[in-house]
């Protein structure tokens, strides 16, 4: 249809008058005409007809089979189930999204593959996903959105840019012994009680892997104030088995170095300080002349570093399929355009260059109008597919987003295969599926037919 | 590797349909060097120019190793055997085969919910008299109820499974000072120690329901009894019970600490069950401890390279509040789906201790047979697995959403395991999971 699809527009239909039905001269010509039908006929009845008809009845029944008419009321649980409900939703956002986003990118990469050098081999690379069944990019798929940046590709990108811009803190996920001494705030965390002038501050640590702790960290020591001023240590507050005591310093247990801890007063910051290798610091005697303080324990030290996106999760599930769909259908779009693209008359484009257009005006008031046919068919196309889309929901989304990922053709199959075994109801979806398919089927028969006249 | 056996599975899931099969991944791996012998052959008749058939799930290295144990019947018999690969949906597979008036004469069931579908159907036969007395001598009385519909008996249980069981990374252990926990308090005082120690204590592969309905099923079966348990299993006290109250309570002090897993409640919901194994026992470890059945096992060898004995260790499931310590099992069941002698013949002959010797010589492989000797199995590992399986007596259960309906026990992302797995996203809402489990459970059923 593509090579076609420029033709309409300069073409005066109109005034062409309609071929009158009449016999051609084959003999008996209507008997023999309906004989030429009939395979076409009896496949469509088979094929077609017939299941539309049969998933009709079959929607008025319940579970048990032709025994159990339940007359609409499968319609009715279509649509008052929560289930159904988002998947009518987010078959929604696919109609919405996809097909806008996959012809536009096919618009782009047409326009530009048109003028690079090695655009066969570029149309290739961007039309291969079509050659990969929707089972094997879904597994691909899911794969790339792996949680783990060392499995999934998405994740490793995420996170590799993430870091480019913000280094890692130095002991991520530690946290208090108990929440006694320190209370955690704004992500790091700060003592409760205040620390007098002479004082010595013990900050207990603890779920510190064993590679976290630097080697050359030493046994923890509490550093000694000097006159008038404080000290404390930063340590890991844990012995094999918890033999320790909770809060105390216990032979064995390491200081931490490196950690910032601040001295706060009144919600300010008067002073800072950094843990040397036996996790000892010091303050000086004006910190504390100002009464007791406050001693935090920074965010720097703590923050988890960055893990990436919950690809699969339920927040982002759908959103990372559509990714899919797209990387799989960008090349479909790209080649009927770019077909499109090949047959508009050079001359258009040409005049309205020497008329003085920009190459974006040439390309936003010639190209686009001219494609404009094109345009439709993909986009009508991919409205058809998108509302069937199944496979790709299927397949990457897991046990534990499903529901949010769910779409209807997923819906009719859980509904009727998916444990319930209700086809009854598996069928009503299959109705509604097929009543929403419908507008854009007719749309494409009415465009095929004016076409043909 | 490992994801790519997922992803296989998900291929399979897709080619067959609905793969029926729920909580058994027991694609059990064993490297079979050992050679089936046993005498003192239970009294099974000449069956000579006659063929059996028999249908069952099993692949690979577990179809190898059962085709052995139909060469010994084989041999003491003088008949023929066949054996027809089910493929995942073994209910489905053998339904059709009905139809189509082609049952095979033997077939292995995975639910105990299918054998009573089937009997009810009047698609299986019940067992001669003989074979009946082989399977009391050789049974406890729990599995013989598991194998009967309407006092009448069914089938054999000819392979088991041990679901209650948690494997520990020893190096984890050691480092953090924990130990072998025998209460419920042991296991989260050790969890908090492993998680103070810096490493997560939990591996858990919430993505599968599954994982999270054995959790579900464990605690269930220690802290409310098991009289309790048959009673939710058949659905006849509802989800709102104040026990499944206590009891996801009770899971909700594991589940709802967020930095006992790895990756935290986000991490576990999308981590699926062959990739959280490697959690533990992978280098360097991720996590302390994974709960879970005899099949880890199989995972450890096949995923990481940790010694099972050595890095690798187990202990049985602790006991919750004031019960025993659980035993859930799993099971594939034999059953006579032709009127033949050749059949029950077969059957006679599973039930004996020594058709369940030529398995165990083999590895890969529980026996609920209390009369086969441990001596049988290979390995110490396997032996205690076996001990703590027979010792259950008639106290152990059967999986519970294995015997639930498929809708609410054994589909992905709906029913109990779509309900617990929102729990675990929110453990604080204990009385919200309830209803939504009441819920799906009243729909599940009232359906099957």
């Amino acid at each position: 249809m593509s090579d076609k699809a420029p033709v309409p527009v300069v073409v005066p239909e109109k005034t062409k008058p309609t071929p009158a039905r009449e016999s051609r001269g084959l003999g008996s010509g209507t008997l023999l005409g309906w004989l030429f039908l009939l395979p076409a006929i009896v496949m469509l009845a088979v094929l077609v007809a017939y299941p539309i008809v049969w998933s009709l009845l079959r929607s008025l029944f319940g579970a048990d089979g032709w025994s159990d008419f339940v007359g609409i009321d499968n319609y009715k649980e279509l649509f008052t189930d929560d289930d159904t409900f988002t998947a009518l939703k987010n078959n929604l956002i696919w109609v919405l999204v996809v097909p806008a986003a996959v012809t536009s990118l096919g618009l782009i990469f047409a326009v530009l593959t048109e003028r690079v050098r090695f655009a066969t081999a570029f149309k290739l690379i961007v039309f291969m996903p079509m050659a990969v069944s929707m089972l094997a990019a879904g597994i691909t798929f899911r794969l790339v959105y792996d949680r783990e940046p060392d499995q999934g590709v998405a994740n490793a990108v995420v996170t590799s840019v993430h870091d480019m811009f913000s280094e890692g803190a130095p002991y991520p996920g530690a946290r208090p012994r108990n929440d006694t001494v320190l209370t955690p705030q704004a992500g790091g965390f700060i003592t409760k009680a205040g620390t007098e002038p002479g004082g010595t501050a013990l900050l207990p640590l603890v779920s510190l892997p064993a590679e976290k702790i630097p080697g050359d960290a030493r046994p923890a020591k509490p550093g000694v104030p000097p006159a008038g001023g404080l000290g404390g240590v930063v340590w890991v507050d844990f012995t094999k088995g918890n033999a320790g005591k909770p809060g105390a310093v216990d032979p064995g247990e390491k200081g931490l170095p490196g950690v910032e801890v601040e001295a706060v007063r009144g919600g300010k910051t008067v002073a800072s300080a950094t843990t040397g290798k036996d996790g000892s610091f010091t303050m000086p005697a004006s910190v504390a002349r100002g009464g007791p303080v406050q001693l935090r324990l920074t965010e720097a030290n703590f923050a988890k570093s960055f893990g990436g996106y919950d690809w699969l999760g339920p927040n982002l599930i759908t959103a990372a399929i559509i990714g899919a769909y797209i990387w799989m259908w960008a090349g479909f779009a790209m080649v009927l355009i770019a077909a499109g693209l090949a047959a508009i008359p050079r001359d258009a484009l040409e005049a309205a260059r020497v008329d003085g257009a920009t190459e974006w005006q040439v390309f936003r008031r010639v190209t686009i109008p001219l494609l404009a046919p094109v345009l439709v068919v993909v986009m009508v196309t991919l409205v058809i597919n998108v509302l069937k889309i199944f496979d790709l929901v299927f397949i990457i989304s897991l046990g534990s987003s499903q529901k949010e990922a769910n779409v209807l053709a997923l819906q009719m199959y859980i509904a009727s295969f998916g444990g319930g075994n209700n086809q009854g109801l598996g069928s009503a979806i299959g109705i509604l599926l097929f009543l929403l398919v419908l507008p854009a089927m007719l749309f494409n028969i009415r465009r095929f037919r004016r076409e043909n006249r | 590797m490992k994801r790519f056996v997922g992803a296989l599975a998900v291929a399979s899931m897709l080619a067959m349909g609905l793969a029926a099969c729920s909580d058994d991944g027991d694609d059990k791996d064993n490297k079979s060097n050992s050679t089936p012998g046993g005498s003192g052959a239970p009294a099974v008749p000449r069956l000579d120019g006659t063929t059996v058939s028999v249908a069952a799930v099993w692949t690979g290295d577990e179809q190898a190793a059962f085709k052995k144990v139909l060469a010994d019947f084989e041999k003491r018999t003088g008949a023929k055997t066949e054996f027809i690969p089910t493929g995942d949906s073994a209910s489905t597979f053998l339904g059709q085969r009905v139809e189509g008036n082609a049952p095979p004469d033997v077939a292995f069931l995975a639910q105990p919910g299918v054998l009573q579908q089937f009997a009810q159907k009047g698609w299986i036969k019940p067992l001669a008299p003989d074979v009946q007395q082989a399977v009391q001598a050789n049974f406890a009385s729990q599995w013989q109820k598991l194998g009967s519909y309407q006092d009448k008996l069914y089938g054999v249980y000819y392979k088991g499974a041990n679901k209650s069981l948690i494997w520990y990374n020893a190096k984890v252990y050691e480092n953090a000072g924990a130990s072998e926990a025998k209460t419920w308090e042991d296991l989260l005082k050790n969890a908090g120690l492993i998680s103070d120690s810096g490493t997560p204590p939990f591996a858990i592969g919430g993505a599968d329901g599954w994982v999270l309905t054995d959790w579900f099923e464990n605690i269930y079966l220690s802290q409310a009894g098991p009289e309790k348990y048959d009673l939710l299993a058949k659905h006849k006290i509802p989800w709102t019970d104040p026990s499944v109250k206590t009891a996801l309570e009770t899971l909700a002090q594991v589940f709802g600490k967020g930095d006992w897993f790895p990756g935290g409640s986000g991490g576990v919901l999308q981590t699926e069950f062959p990739a959280s194994v490697p959690q533990v026992f992978g280098d360097p470890p991720k996590a302390g401890m994974i709960s879970g059945g005899d099949f880890i096992g199989t995972n450890i060898i096949k995923d990481t390279k940790a010694k099972i004995g050595t890095d690798a260790k187990f202990f049985g499931f602790p006991a919750v509040g004031t019960g025993k310590a659980p035993v859930v099992t799993g099971g594939d069941v034999a059953v006579a789906m032709k009127d033949s002698p050749g059949a029950q013949a077969l059957l006679k002959y599973l039930a004996s201790p020594d058709a369940a010797k030529v398995w165990a010589e083999q590895g890969g492989y529980l026996s609920p047979n209390k009369n086969l000797g441990m001596a049988s199995y290979r390995d110490n590992a396997t032996r205690k697995i076996a001990e703590n399986l027979i010792t259950a007596g008639d106290d152990f259960r059967f999986d519970l959403s294995d015997q639930a309906p498929a809708a609410f026990g054994g589909t992905k992302g709906e029913g109990e395991w779509r309900d617990l797995q929102d729990f675990l996203r929110n453990p604080s809402d204990v009385a919200g999971a309830q209803s939504k489990l009441e819920a799906d459970a009243a729909k599940a059923y009232a359906g099957g």
